[in-house]
C-alpha cells in the first residue's frame, strides 16, 4: 500500500487548426521568420479591433461536444488583464465566468490492465488568444530579450480537467486519448514540438496519517514538452511533496498555490519566482467583442460532424471484429486513415483477425521502416483485402504469403498478379493426389510409419511435394497423405 | 458672401456646378488658419502643402470629367484620435507623439473615398479624457467666442476649427458628451450618433462600449451631409451595426405632431439660469412649430455621472495597458533606469533591508511602470488608477458590476420615456463655458458638467447638440436633443427644422 | 471604505505605473474624493437587474477563416521604441 495518493488535475491548451487567427487574417502556419505574421489586430495596435474567426468557434464547439461537453445557450469574451512583453495589448483575450463549454468526461483505460477504466471529468474547455514568444538571451539579465508576435491571436482552446487521475500513468493514458480524439476529429494537428498542445499539471497529494486524510499544498507544473515529460515531472513532484510534507507537515490552504517549472534535463521540478504569482487579472467583458449563442441546431451539425471517436471503434473492433483489447488500441492509435484503410480492406477481405494481423505485423512496419503515412501506402485497402481473402479461401497458400505481399508492395501488383508472377496457382485437387500417391509409392517406410501411429513422419512428404510444385498447399498435401495410407 | 461662410452642402453644389474650385476654397480656409489659429490652438498639425496638393488633384479630376464624392474637394479637420496611414495620430498624448499608424481607420478611409480634403488634425484632451481640451500634452485651445474660456472637450479642437472657420466640417469622438459638450460650448452643431452606426476601427479606444465617432459643422444640415459618409456598417468592428442608413424623407418636413420630451431632473438644483431659460425659449420655438411638449422623467439619470466614471475608467485602464512602452509609444530611457535600480538596491541593502531589495521592481516591471508615468498626463493617470482600482479583487461586484446594473437601469427609463416621446430636449451642459484653468484642479468638479451628455453614451442612444442662445457675457449656450436608437433621421430632422427658425448657427466669435 | 495611499501604491504597480510622494498624496485624496461620489450607487436596487456591458446588444458577429496579407516586418516593427531586424527588444524577461 502506497504511502499517499497522487491528485491530479491536466490543463491542456491545444491549438485550433484554422488558417488563419482567432480574431484577425494573419496566417498561423508555424516557422515562419519572426514579426512576420502580424498586422495592426493582432499586435494590438491604437485603434485596432478584433472580429471572431468563426472556423475557431466550430472546431471549438466539435470538440466540446466530442469530450461529451454542455454548450450553455449564451458564451462571451473577457479580458484577462496582466503586463508581458508577448502580450501587446496588456490583456489576452479569454474566456472567465461563461465558457463556451463546460462539464464533460473523457474516457482512459489500460490495455495492459495497470489502471481500471475510467471516466476523467472535463470541468471546462474554452477559447482564448495565445500569446507571442520571447526568446531570451543567452546571458539572462544582460542584453535585451526579442519579442516575435507571430503566434499572439492563434485560436487556443483551454481544456480543464477535474483533478481525477491519481497516477502518472493515468495522466499519461489522459493526455494520449485527448490527443487521439483531437486528432480523429481533426480539430488540431497537437504537435508539442511546435506548441500546438501544452499541458500544465495541478497536482497534490492526499495522505493517509493514522486514519485521518491530510491533503498537501496544490502545486502547479509548467514547462513540460512531452508527455513522457509530463509523467516524469508528476512522479517527481509527487515524491518532493511527500518529503516535503515530512519535513515540514505543510498542509492545503497554509500558502496560496505555487507554480514550479520543470527542468526535464535536472529531472527536477523548480519554484518559479513568488512575484510572478500574485496576479490579480481584472477579468472584465470585452466590449469590442459580442457574445456568442450557439443554437441546437449547430450543437447537433457538431456532434453529426464528429464521425466515429476513437473509444467507439476500440469497442466496435473487439465486439464487431473479435479483435483484443490490444489489438484494437494498436489500430486506433494510428489513427483515422489507418482505421479507415482497416476497414475498407476487411470488408473485402470478409476477415477482420486476418487483416489485423497484416496490418499491425507488416503494414505497420513497412511505414514505420519508410516513416510514411498509410496514405501514400503502394498497396491499397482492396488490394490487401483480397489478398488477405485469397489466402483464406486457400487459393493462396500461407506459406507464399510473404512472398506475394512483397511482391505487392515492391511493385504494386494486384494480389492475383503478384501471385502470377511468382507462379503461385492453385493445385488441381486430383494433381495433388496423383502428385501424394507418387509420393507414398516412393516412400514405404513412412508409410509404414505412419501406419504404426507416426502421424508427423508425413511432414517430410511435404517438403518434397514443395519441391516438387511450389504450389502445393502443405495442408491439403498433409491430408491428402493421411487419407490416401488410411485406404492402403 | 465669402467662401467660408457657405455651408458645406453649398460649397458642395458650387463645386459640382464648377463655380468653385477646391484650390480656392481650401486656400481660404488656410489662410483663416494662419492668421487665427496661432490664438485659438484648434489644430496640432496641419499641412498646407499637402492640403494644396489635394484640392489640386481633386480639381483636375473633376475637369476630366470624373464622378466623385459628395464632399469630393471640402475641407474636413479630424481629431487626432483616428488612424491615418502613414501619419502620426498622437491622441494629443506624449506617449503617442511618435506614432504613425501603419492603416486607415474605417472613417478616415471613408473620407479619403469621398474625395474630402483632411485639412489637419485637432488638439484635444489627452486619450479624449476631458471635458476643456486642457488635458493635451502639446497645447492649449481657445474657444473662439472668448479665448479665457475652454472650448471644451474632449473634441475642443475640432469644435474651435469649425467655430472659427478653420474648417467648414470636423471629426470628433464621443464617450461621455465629447462631441457635443465643445460643440455647444463653441456655438456650432456636434452628433452623437446611435453606438454602432459608424464604425470605431481605427478610432484609438477610450472606453470602447461608450465611443463613438461624429460630425461637427455649423447647420445640422452640413452634419446630415458628413453623417451619411461616415455611418454605416463595417465588417471590421464587431459592434458596428448592420442596419441601413435612410434619408427617405428630407429633413426639412414640418415638425406638426412631434412629441418633445422635457425631463423633470434636467431642471433640478445646479443648472445656470442663463442656460435654464435659452433651453426653455428653444422649448418654446418647438411649441411655435408644431411640436407638443410632454413631461417625462428620467429618474436614474442623477446616478448616470457616477455610473459612467465607473465604467469609463474601468475600460479606459485596460484598453490603456497596451502602453507600454514595448510595441510602439514611448520608453524611458534604459540606461537611467537600470542606474535607478542599481542605487536603489544598493541603498536597501546599505541599510540592511535585504528583504525590501528583493521586492524592487524588474528591470522591465520598472520600464513599465517609468515608461508609462512619464508619457501619461495626470488625469489619463487617474482614470487608469480608478478603473484598476474598481476592477481589483474585491471591488468588481461593487463598482464595476453594480455600475452596469444601474446602466441598464438607466437605458430602461430612456425606453419608457421614448415610448411617449421623439425626442427628449434639454441642455447640454449645466453652465456656459468656462474659464480655461478653472477646474484643472478639481477633478469631480469637471465629471460634474458631463450630467447631461454621458447617459447617451451609456445607453447608446444618438444625441444632437446645437447652439440656442448666449449667455450675457456672449458664450454660447447649446441644446441637446436625444431620440431612442437608430432614430438619427428625427434627430436631423428636429434639428435643422429648429435651425430654419432661429439664427443662432449663423453667428461667428469675434475673432 | 476608506482608500489608504497604501491601497492606491498597490494599485499604481497593478497599472504599471510609479507615482512620486506628491502625486501618491494628490492621487489618494482625488481617488478618494471620487470613489466617495461614485459609492451613491450603493443606494440604487440592482436586484436581478441583467448587467449592460455592450450599448448595443449584437450577437454572433464573425469572419470567415481566410488569410489576408500581414504588415510588412518593418511596417510592424517601425513604431516600437526599441527593435532590431527580427523583433521587439525588451529588458530581460527574466529580470536578474
Amino acid at each position: 500500500m502506497s504511502k499517499y495518493t497522487t491528485i491530479i488535475g491536466l490543463e491542456v491548451h491545444v491549438q485550433l487548426a484554422t488558417k488563419s487567427k482567432l480574431f484577425c487574417r494573419c496566417s498561423t502556419q508555424f516557422g515562419a521568420e519572426p514579426n512576420t505574421q502580424t498586422c495592426p489586430v493582432c499586435i494590438g495596435m491604437p485603434g485596432s479591433l478584433p472580429v471572431m474567426n468563426e472556423e475557431a468557434l466550430n472546431l471549438a464547439l466539435q470538440t466540446a461536444v466530442a469530450l461529451n461537453c454542455t454548450i450553455p445557450p449564451l458564451t462571451k469574451w473577457d479580458r484577462k488583464q496582466y503586463y508581458y512583453p508577448d502580450l501587446p495589448k496588456g490583456y489576452q483575450i479569454s474566456q472567465y465566468d461563461m465558457p463556451m463549454s463546460e462539464h464533460g468526461h473523457l474516457e482512459i483505460s489500460d490495455s495492459k490492465d495497470r489502471f481500471e477504466t475510467k471516466q476523467i471529468r472535463i470541468l471546462r474547455a474554452h477559447l482564448e488568444e495565445d500569446a507571442g514568444k520571447s526568446v531570451h538571451d543567452e546571458v539572462a539579465g544582460r542584453a535585451d530579450s526579442v519579442i516575435d508576435l507571430n503566434r499572439t491571436g492563434t485560436p487556443l482552446l483551454e481544456i480543464v480537467s477535474e483533478p481525477d487521475m491519481r497516477s502518472a500513468l493515468e495522466a499519461r493514458a489522459y493526455l494520449d486519448e485527448l490527443k487521439l480524439l483531437l486528432t480523429y476529429i481533426g480539430v488540431s494537428d497537437c504537435n508539442m514540438q511546435e506548441g500546438s498542445l501544452r499541458v500544465d499539471a495541478n497536482v497534490n497529494l492526499h495522505i493517509d496519517k493514522g486514519g485521518e486524510k491530510i491533503a498537501t499544498p496544490i502545486v502547479e507544473i509548467k514547462n513540460m514538452n512531452s508527455f513522457r515529460a509530463v509523467e516524469r515531472a508528476i512522479e517527481y513532484e509527487a515524491g518532493r511533496q511527500y518529503k516535503v510534507w515530512q519535513e515540514t507537515g505543510a498542509k492545503l490552504g497554509d500558502s496560496p498555490k505555487q507554480t514550479r517549472g520543470w527542468d526535464d534535463a535536472a529531472g527536477v521540478t523548480r519554484g518559479q519566482r513568488s512575484k510572478e504569482e500574485s496576479s490579480d487579472y481584472r477579468y472584465f467583458p470585452d466590449p469590442d467583442l459580442v457574445p456568442v449563442s450557439f443554437s441546437d441546431e449547430q450543437v447537433d451539425a457538431a456532434k453529426a460532424s464528429l464521425g466515429e471517436l476513437p473509444s467507439t471503434i476500440r469497442e466496435s473492433l473487439q465486439s464487431d471484429h473479435g479483435l483484443s483489447a490490444y489489438d484494437a488500441e494498436v489500430l486506433v492509435n494510428q489513427g483515422r486513415t489507418l482505421i479507415d484503410y482497416y476497414q475498407s480492406a476487411v470488408k473485402v477481405a470478409g476477415d477482420a483477425k486476418g487483416v489485423c494481423n497484416w496490418v499491425t505485423q507488416d503494414v505497420l512496419r513497412v511505414l514505420k521502416e519508410s516513416d510514411a503515412g498509410i496514405e501514400t501506402f503502394s498497396i491499397t485497402a482492396a488490394s490487401l483485402g483480397d489478398f488477405v481473402a485469397k489466402q483464406k479461401s486457400g487459393e493462396l497458400p500461407t506459406a507464399r504469403g510473404r512472398d506475394v505481399f512483397d511482391a505487392m508492395l515492391e511493385k504494386g501488383l494486384s494480389a492475383a498478379d503478384a501471385m502470377h508472377s511468382l507462379g503461385i496457382e492453385e493445385v488441381d485437387d486430383s494433381e495433388l493426389e496423383s502428385l501424394c500417391q507418387s509420393l507414398l509409392e516412393a516412400n514405404p517406410r513412412i508409410v509404414d510409419d505412419v501406419k504404426g501411429g507416426k502421424q508427423q513422419a508425413v511432414g517430410a512428404l511435404i517438403g518434397q511435394a514443395k519441391k516438387q510444385n511450389p504450389n502445393a498447399d502443405p495442408s491439403k498435401v498433409r491430408q491428402i497423405c493421411l487419407d490416401l495410407i488410411a485406404k492402403m | 458672401m465669402s467662401l467660408i461662410e457657405l455651408s458645406a452642402a453649398e460649397q458642395s453644389r458650387k463645386l459640382a456646378a464648377g463655380e468653385i474650385s477646391s484650390v480656392e476654397l481650401v486656400q481660404a480656409y488656410l489662410d483663416r488658419i494662419e492668421k487665427y489659429d496661432g490664438s485659438v490652438g484648434a489644430f496640432l498639425r496641419y499641412d498646407t502643402g499637402r492640403a494644396i496638393a489635394a484640392a489640386k488633384e481633386i480639381d483636375k479630376r473633376r475637369a476630366a470629367g470624373e464622378t466623385l464624392g459628395p464632399l469630393a474637394g471640402i475641407p474636413v479637420a479630424v481629431k487626432d484620435i483616428l488612424a491615418e496611414r502613414g501619419q502620426r495620430t498622437s491622441c494629443a498624448s506624449k506617449m503617442l507623439e511618435e506614432f504613425h499608424a501603419p492603416y486607415d481607420a474605417t472613417v478616415i478611409a471613408r473620407l479619403k473615398a469621398t474625395d474630402a480634403v483632411l485639412i489637419g488634425r485637432t488638439n484635444m484632451d489627452e486619450f479624449a479624457m476631458g471635458g476643456s481640451t486642457e488635458n493635451s500634452a502639446f497645447q492649449t485651445t481657445q474657444n473662439p467666442w472668448n479665448l479665457k474660456c475652454s472650448p471644451g472637450g474632449s473634441s475642443g479642437g475640432a469644435a474651435a476649427a469649425v467655430a472659427a472657420d478653420f474648417a467648414p466640417l470636423s471629426i470628433g469622438t464621443d464617450t461621455g458628451g465629447s462631441i457635443r459638450q465643445p460643440a455647444g460650448f463653441c456655438g456650432i452643431v456636434g452628433f452623437k450618433p446611435t453606438y454602432g452606426r459608424v464604425s470605431r476601427f481605427g478610432l484609438v479606444a477610450f472606453a470602447s462600449s461608450l465611443d463613438q465617432v461624429g460630425p461637427l459643422a455649423r447647420s445640422v444640415e452640413d452634419i446630415a451631409l458628413l453623417y451619411s459618409v461616415i455611418a454605416g456598417h463595417d465588417p471590421q468592428d464587431s459592434t458596428s451595426l448592420d442596419k441601413p442608413i435612410e434619408f427617405a424623407t428630407p429633413i426639412d418636413k414640418p415638425l406638426e405632431g412631434l412629441k418633445i420630451g422635457v425631463v423633470a431632473e434636467h431642471f433640478a438644483e445646479g443648472l445656470d439660469s442663463e442656460v435654464e431659460s435659452a433651453v426653455r425659449e428653444a422649448f418654446a420655438t418647438y411649441e411655435s412649430l408644431g411640436a407638443k411638449l410632454v413631461e417625462v422623467s428620467l429618474p436614474h439619470s442623477k446616478y448616470a455621472v457616477a455610473t459612467y466614471y465607473v465604467i469609463a475608467p474601468c475600460e479606459a485602464s485596460s484598453n490603456l495597458a497596451r502602453y507600454d512602452g514595448v510595441h510602439y509609444g514611448y520608453r524611458s530611457d534604459q540606461a537611467k533606469l537600470a542606474a535607478e535600480l542599481a542605487a536603489e538596491r544598493a541603498a536597501l541593502e546599505e541599510a540592511g533591508e535585504r528583504g525590501a531589495a528583493e521586492d524592487l521592481d524588474t528591470p522591465l516591471v520598472r520600464m513599465y511602470r517609468k515608461s508609462r508615468s512619464e508619457a501619461f498626463g495626470p488625469e489619463v493617470k487617474r482614470r487608469i488608477m480608478l478603473g484598476t482600482y474598481a476592477l481589483s479583487a474585491g471591488y468588481y461586484d461593487a463598482y464595476y458590476l453594480k455600475a452596469l446594473q444601474v446602466r441598464r437601469l438607466i437605458r430602461q427609463d430612456y425606453d419608457k420615456a421614448f415610448a411617449e416621446v421623439d425626442v427628449i430636449a434639454g441642455p447640454v451642459t449645466p453652465t456656459p463655458p468656462f474659464e480655461l484653468g478653472s477646474l484643472v484642479d478639481d477633478p469631480l468638479a469637471m465629471y460634474l458638467v458631463d450630467l447631461y451628455t454621458v447617459s447617451a453614451n451609456l445607453t447608446g442612444i444618438p444625441a444632437l447638440s446645437l447652439p440656442c442662445g448666449a449667455s450675457k457675457s456672449g458664450l454660447p449656450i447649446g441644446l441637446q436633443l436625444q431620440a431612442k436608437p437608430l432614430a438619427e433621421e428625427t434627430l436631423l430632422r428636429a434639428g435643422h427644422m429648429y435651425q430654419s427658425a432661429t439664427d443662432w448657427h449663423t453667428r461667428r466669435p469675434p475673432l | 471604505m476608506s482608500l489608504t495611499s497604501d491601497d492606491v501604491e498597490k494599485v499604481a504597480l497593478l497599472a504599471r505605473l510609479m507615482l512620486s510622494p506628491d502625486e501618491l498624496e494628490s492621487m489618494t485624496a482625488e481617488m478618494q474624493q471620487i470613489v466617495g461620489y461614485v459609492d451613491q450607487l450603493a443606494e440604487v436596487d440592482t436586484t436581478g437587474i441583467e448587467p449592460m456591458a455592450h450599448a448595443v446588444e449584437l450577437r454572433n458577429v464573425t469572419k470567415d477563416d481566410n488569410v489576408a496579407p500581414s504588415l510588412p516586418r518593418g511596417e510592424a516593427l517601425a513604431n516600437a521604441p526599441k527593435h532590431n531586424e527580427e523583433g521587439y527588444l525588451v529588458p530581460a524577461v527574466l529580470g536578474d
